[in-house]
This record gives C-alpha cells, sequence and structure tokens, in this order.
C-alpha cells in the first residue's frame, strides 16, 4: 500500500488538476526536525511536497477564515486531522465559512508529538535527526531521534501532546474524501485526562498552579493567534476603549485574559491543543480548558466540532436547564 | 437601599465591600421595595442597576474583583419572566461556565453569587443580600484576581 504521503500527494494532485480545488492547505516538511509547516499548495507541482505525521500539529482551521478572504471565489482543499476537522465544523456553524466553499481532505491522526516533551528526553539537548512511524496504522511506535553524541529511541505515547492522550475523534467527523483508514476512536482514552491530577488539588493549589503560570505569559498572545476558534477581528485585549484589562504583565491581567479567553471558546474548543503548543514560554492553561469542555458536556451535553446540526450550547439555552447554583 | 446602618457584626472591623448587579425590572425594583418596607440588610451592597441579566457580560464580574470588591453579586428575573423572554435563561448558561472557570481557578465559591428576585420579593432580596455578605464576611477580604494598587 502506498504511504499516507504518497496518497495525499496524488489526491491532492488529482483534486488540483480536475479543478476541484484552486489551492489546498496542508503541511509540509519544517526547517527543524520533529516540526512541519502549514503550506498554500497551488500548483500540482507543490502538491508533491505535501506531508501528514506525527509533526504535523498546528491547527490548519486558523488558516481557514483568512485564505478564504483573500482568494475570493476560490474553492478551498484543506487536509484535517481530527482537531482541525471539529475546528472546520464550528466555523461552519459559526457562518465563518461556507460548507459548500471547502474541500474537507481526511487524514487518520495518531497524535502529534510535544517537542518539549522529547527535549525533556534529551536531557535539553537538540534534535538533529529524527525518524518517524510510518502513518497509517502501521502499528509503528518508536520514534528515532538522534543528536550530538546521543541516538535514543522513543515510544511516541511518551511524547504525544497531552491533548492526544485523551483524544476520542482522530479522524474529521467531516470530510469530502479521506487518505488512508479512518482510525477507530480509542474509546479507551480518558477524554478528561488532563484534569485527573487537578481533580486531586485543593482550591488553594490550583490558585497557586495558575497564578503561577499567567505570572510567566509575556502577553505575546501567541496563544490567540493560534486557536482557530480565536478570529475576532478586535479581540477584547485589544480593546483600548475601553480598556478592560492592563497590557502589561501583571498576573492579575496576565490570568484574566486567559480566563476571558477560555470563557469566550466555552463550548467550542476542540481541544487541539494548538494553544498550548504555540506558547514561547511553555505555560500550559489547557486544564482550564479541559475543565469548561467537561462542564459543558455535563451540563449542555455537548462536544463541540462533530455535528453541523446542533447550536453551540452558549448562543442557545434550555428551559430545563439546571440552575442549583442560583439562589 | 437601608441608610447605611451597620450589620450586627460589630465585634468583626473588617466589612465586605460587594457589588451587585441588578436587573432593572425585577431584583432592582425588589431592592427598591426592600427598602420602602423597611427590611434591614446589610449596608454593605453597592448597586449598579442592568437593563437585564443578559446584559451581565463575564468581563465586568472580573474586573470587580480585579478592582478590590470582595464579593459579585447577580440577580435577575425568574426564570420565564424576563422582559426580553430569553436573556435570563442565556445568561444562566453563561454564569454556569463563569462559575466553574472562577473557581477552578482557586477564586472562592462564595465569592460571586447569583439569585433570581422578583419585583414583589423584597424579603427575599433582603435574604440574599444577607446571605451573600454573611459569606463573603467569612472568606474575609478578597485575595486572588486583585489587582495590586
Ligand atoms: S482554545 Fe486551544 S485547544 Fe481550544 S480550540 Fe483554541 S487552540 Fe485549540
Ligand atoms: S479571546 Fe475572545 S475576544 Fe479575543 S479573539 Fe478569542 S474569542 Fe475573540
Ligand atoms: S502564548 Fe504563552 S506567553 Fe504568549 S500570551 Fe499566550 S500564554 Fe502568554
Ligand atoms: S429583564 Fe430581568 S433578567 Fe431579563
Amino acid at each position: 500500500m502506498a504511504s499516507i504521503n504518497e496518497q495525499l500527494r496524488e489526491q491532492a494532485r488529482k483534486l488540483l488538476a480536475d479543478k476541484v480545488v484552486d489551492l489546498i492547505i496542508g503541511y509540509r516538511k519544517g526547517s527543524l526536525p520533529l516540526r512541519s509547516t502549514p503550506y498554500l499548495v497551488k500548483t500540482e507541482e507543490e502538491a508533491g511536497s505535501l506531508i501528514f505525521d506525527l509533526t504535523s500539529s498546528n491547527n490548519l482551521a486558523k488558516y481557514l477564515p483568512r485564505v478564504k478572504t483573500e482568494n475570493r471565489g476560490s474553492k478551498i482543499g484543506i487536509v484535517c486531522k481530527g482537531c482541525d476537522g471539529r475546528s472546520v465544523v464550528q466555523l461552519i456553524i459559526e457562518g465563518q465559512v461556507k460548507r459548500e466553499d471547502i474541500v474537507i481532505i481526511g487524514v487518520p491522526c495518531e497524535g502529534v508529538v510535544d517537542t518539549r516533551k522529547v527535549r525533556k528526553k534529551t536531557g535539553g539537548e537538540e534534535v538533529l535527526r529524527v525518524s518517524l512511524p510510518v502513518l497509517p496504522g502501521s502499528g509503528g511506535r518508536e520514534i528515532m531521534v538522534e543528536g550530538r553524541g546521543f541516538k535514543i529511541t522513543l515510544d511516541k505515547e511518551e511524547v504525544l501532546c497531552d491533548v492526544c492522550l485523551g483524544c476520542q475523534h482522530p479522524n474529521p467527523p467531516l470530510y469530502d474524501l479521506f487518505i488512508g483508514r479512518p482510525r477507530e476512536g480509542s474509546s479507551a482514552r480518558d477524554e478528561f485526562k488532563a484534569l485527573e491530577e487537578f481533580e486531586r488539588l485543593s482550591s488553594d493549589e490550583r490558585w497557586r498552579y495558575f497564578e503561577h503560570e499567567a505570572s510567566r505569559c509575556i502577553r505575546c498572545y501567541a496563544c490567540r493567534d493560534a486557536c482557530p476558534l480565536c478570529y475576532c477581528e478586535q479581540c477584547f485585549v485589544d480593546e483600548t476603549h475601553p480598556q478592560w484589562f492592563g497590557k502589561g504583565p501583571d498576573s492579575s491581567d496576565t490570568l484574566i485574559f486567559h480566563i476571558v479567553r477560555a470563557l469566550h471558546t466555552a463550548g467550542r474548543c476542540v481541544s487541539c491543543g494548538a494553544c498550548v503548543r504555540a506558547c514561547p514560554v511553555g505555560i500550559n492553561l489547557n486544564p482550564l480548558w479541559v475543565r469548561i469542555e467537561k462542564e459543558v458536556k455535563e451540563r449542555f451535553g455537548y462536544t463541540a466540532g462533530l455535528s453541523l446540526e446542533v447550536t453551540p450550547p452558549l448562543a442557545t439555552y434550555d428551559e430545563n436547564d439546571k440552575q442549583e447554583f442560583i439562589l | 437601599m437601608s441608610e447605611g446602618r451597620k450589620p450586627k457584626t460589630e465585634d468583626q472591623p473588617w466589612q465586605p465591600k460587594i457589588i451587585a448587579f441588578l436587573c432593572t425590572w425585577c431584583s432592582y425594583a425588589g431592592a427598591d421595595l426592600a427598602g420602602v418596607s423597611r427590611i434591614q440588610y446589610p449596608p454593605n451592597i453597592r448597586v449598579v442597576r442592568v437593563p437585564c441579566s443578559g446584559r451581565i457580560n463575564p468581563l465586568f464580574v472580573l474586573k470587580c474583583l480585579q478592582n478590590g470588591f470582595d464579593g459579585v453579586l447577580i440577580s435577575g428575573c425568574h426564570p420565564g419572566d424576563c422582559h426580553y423572554i430569553s436573556g435570563n435563561y442565556v445568561a444562566r448558561r453563561k454564569f454556569a461556565i463563569l462559575k466553574t472557570a472562577l473557581e477552578f481557578v482557586g477564586v472562592e465559591p462564595g465569592r460571586v453569587q447569583f439569585s433570581w428576585v422578583s419585583a414583589g420579593e423584597g424579603e427575599k432580596f433582603a435574604e440574599v443580600v444577607k446571605k451573600v455578605t454573611y459569606d463573603v464576611q467569612q472568606l474575609g477580604p478578597a485575595k486572588r484576581l486583585v489587582k495590586p494598587r
């Protein structure tokens, strides 16, 4: 069987040749090992550089609204693993893109690598070469990383992103064509795994954690800018009239920024982890998002990005919603 | 509002500052009724009148905590009574998530509370304010999310 990359390139060429799409948002090899980079493919030749593997971590749905605006009238192909696909569903529900303007090229995701975890394994040493298991469904789990004076083999489960460890939806819920075979959903995975540790902590301990994380934030907004659902033309943190919160590194201001972003993405966040991966200082506030996701699921019975038919929970209501917290 | 009388807790020198966002059609009128009926309640609340509980943006709550309020009370019309039909229903969902988020990051439960109080419920309004004031008194001055000046 042809490798997933070969199949992907083949299909991409065909889509372009048949004018089914005018361009394709995908990935190509990045300039550093363990990284791939988003890639806008316009020609059949360029399609030859497309890849999809354990390094394809960016959420490509982020680019969809902009690529769409910049290429009016074009039909856009987009390579989607599970979480990208769910983001696309959200974007369609929220009226940011039209279903008929896009062609979703589904790929089966085996998780993406957290480069920070790899770096820990190498004792901080730079990785110069890697070899990855061949996707999909090869059963390959070994990742070989090499650097100056070392060569180690890692089990992929040890270095996958936290969100991947809890992933229930490795395939996009909606696609026009699929590369390879959809993966079995991994019901063995606990979707709220990231919460395990946190739910054992006291309120004081959680406060210390969140305050500490927030105090390291440099307000670069890379987390927001990587999030496919943070597409507001003017974000509340950029508003100056009124200026809601200070723009400095004060931990009250930074934590409030994160809390409000979590509220704005409540019932919409698809747990892709792009925000965590984008952070240059390694802040991990994901448990707050997961906690909200859990509340949304338990309270409103909703999981984001799975269906075009359901109204997102915070855009609607039920007269019988629980109100145990209201006096 | 009552005319600034001290609550019966003279042994506690510190008094919490609580901000209350009250829907003008119900809870605000309920507060008014408590006042004209001379029902006693603690003078710790500062009232902000809003057109509907649906008008209350979570940013208001966070901003109040940041600027040194020790507690926040949000009060609107009972389900079914909202003058804009669904303002309070939609708000209820927003509030549930706000409460989850605040408590998860470690803001004490009790700092931010919610109630439904109609224009006819002067008694209930007083009870709610008593409860919220008591809870916040027990928690002590707010420290979390407060921005040092
Ligand atoms: S908040 Fe983070 S995890 Fe959720 S959709 Fe946005 S980038 Fe992905
Ligand atoms: S944080 Fe909120 S206001 Fe800012 S871009 Fe995201 S959703 Fe929009
Ligand atoms: S990416 Fe990290 S440092 Fe930048 S604003 Fe987000 S949390 Fe702060
Ligand atoms: S009018 Fe009172 S809550 Fe909507």
